[in-house]
């Protein structure tokens, strides 16, 4: 089994579904921070067969993990202050996304002007539909 | 600053408050008539809308104000490849309030961010038309006297219609509003629509043939049915004439129903029913100056 030290302050994510870290590393803009991240591929679950698991040592007010919520909700956040778990994060879906998802309708504004954000407003947190801020339409998975 | 970008962005207290002063403009309009001296419209129309613009600039030099804009993109600075964003920060420097219509849905939205001015959605694409929406509100309530307790047919291409869906949406804030939707299976109001009224339970059916309903409506607001939404031409032709209205199906409505369409018709109504006390749609066009002469001293502030 690989061995991957304590970190003092930061995060753990956990119970990513396998082959999404890198996903996660890239929304949660990891690559801009200068801070050791440990990124851990197919481990062994018993819940999950296998998982995915994200350290990063940081600030932990430096992070938005808002965005986790929208991409799998089932994701595990460990809050790491002084070497221990300080807390477990509730994720809540975020009001808002932005440049995350891209809005598909061919007659929306952002179809023709390339330099405008993605913008996607919650609509309705029960079923888990966005809308796109501008156009209005419903975001759907099959239009990835 | 505020702008209008959907007819939901106002609270029915702030509509009414806007409709009184439709109503007031319209019995005094000498009272307004230099309410905007020195202030500029522009009317940046992406696409043409030759109706809709005029209602704008007719509102605006009611009021005393002067219009500037273009009337096609072609026209604008949009065909060198301009923004939105970047068009509206100049019209800002130029104009005290913007109409903007755009063949793409949202566009006023992006200009509303970056304006240093009011916008006004004059239509989006097939998204929002919110001025349609308030002169449709304004008619109803000016010629009926009230906005609730209403039986309303919606008649025509109801799953296509902007304007349609817009009222329903509208509608539903005001209390015992019963709807009846008569149209091709083809063209019905979309699933999303019907379970949004099931879920708040407000009343609604669906029945194809227009003679079925008219005694029990109290407005009938119709659009049309265009050739290209059918699959075939035998459904065409087969259903065309129920989708039309005439004076043998005026005698089957109540004496005090009436009837609205956002225009340009065709051929739905016959132009016999024009002169029936009952067809609304020529005043609905009178009404549309007066609800964009309130909304514009609203959004200036001077109100």
């Amino acid at each position: 089994m690989l061995n991957v030290g304590k970190i003092e302050e930061g995060f753990v994510l956990d119970h990513i579904k396998a082959g999404k870290s890198l996903d996660i590393y890239e929304h949660l803009q990891l690559d801009k921070l200068d801070c050791t991240v440990a990124i851990i591929k197919n481990a062994r679950s018993g819940k999950m067969g296998k998982k995915d698991i994200l350290k990063v040592e940081c600030d932990i007010n430096t992070l938005d993990l808002d965005i986790l919520a929208y991409i799998d909700h089932n994701i595990t956040v460990n809050v790491i202050k002084n070497g221990v778990i300080e807390e477990k994060k509730v994720l809540v879906l975020p009001k808002e996304i932005k440049n995350v998802i891209k809005c598909h309708n061919p007659r929306c504004i952002t179809s023709i002007e390339q330099e405008l954000p993605h913008i996607f407003c919650l609509a309705d947190a029960e079923k888990e539909i966005y809308r796109c801020k501008y156009c209005e339409q419903k975001y759907t998975e099959s239009a990835k | 600053m505020r702008h209008l970008m959907n007819p939901l962005d106002f609270s029915t207290e702030e509509l009414d408050k806007l409709f009184d002063l439709a109503n007031d403009i319209e019995q005094n309009p000498a009272k307004y008539a230099h309410t905007c001296d020195g202030k500029i419209l522009a009317t940046c129309f992406y696409e043409p809308s030759t109706r809709t613009r005029l209602s704008f600039e007719s509102a605006m030099t009611r009021l005393g104000g002067r219009v500037i804009g273009f009337s096609d993109a072609a026209s604008s600075s949009a065909s060198k490849g301009e923004s939105v964003s970047d068009t509206i920060r100049i019209i800002s420097c130029y104009a005290d309030i913007c109409a903007m219509r755009h063949p793409k849905e949202g566009a006023p939205m992006v200009a509303s961010e970056h304006s240093g001015i009011p916008v006004i959605n004059a239509g989006d694409g097939g998204h929002q038309h919110p001025t349609q929406t308030l002169t449709d509100l304004l008619t109803i309530r000016s010629m009926k006297g009230r906005l609730d307790n209403f039986t309303i047919g919606l008649c025509g291409d109801l799953k296509f219609g902007r304007t349609v869906h817009s009222l329903i949406d509208a509608l539903i804030r005001y209390d015992n509003i019963r709807f009846i939707f008569i149209s091709p299976e083809e063209l019905r109001v979309p699933d999303y629509i019907t379970d949004m009224l099931s879920e708040k339970k407000i009343p609604y059916e669906e029945v194809i043939r227009l003679e079925d309903v008219m005694p029990r409506l109290d407005l009938l607001y119709m659009t049309r049915v265009q050739k290209e939404r059918f699959f075939n031409e035998e459904d065409y032709v087969r259903l065309k004439d129920f989708y039309i209205l005439d004076t043998d199906k005026m005698q089957l409505a109540g004496k005090d129903m009436l009837v609205l369409h956002p225009l340009p018709r065709v051929n739905e109504i016959s132009v016999e029913v024009d002169s029936d006390p009952r067809a609304a749609y020529f005043k609905q066009a009178q009404y549309g100056v007066y609800v964009r002469m309130a909304l514009i001293l609203t959004l200036l502030g001077l109100a």
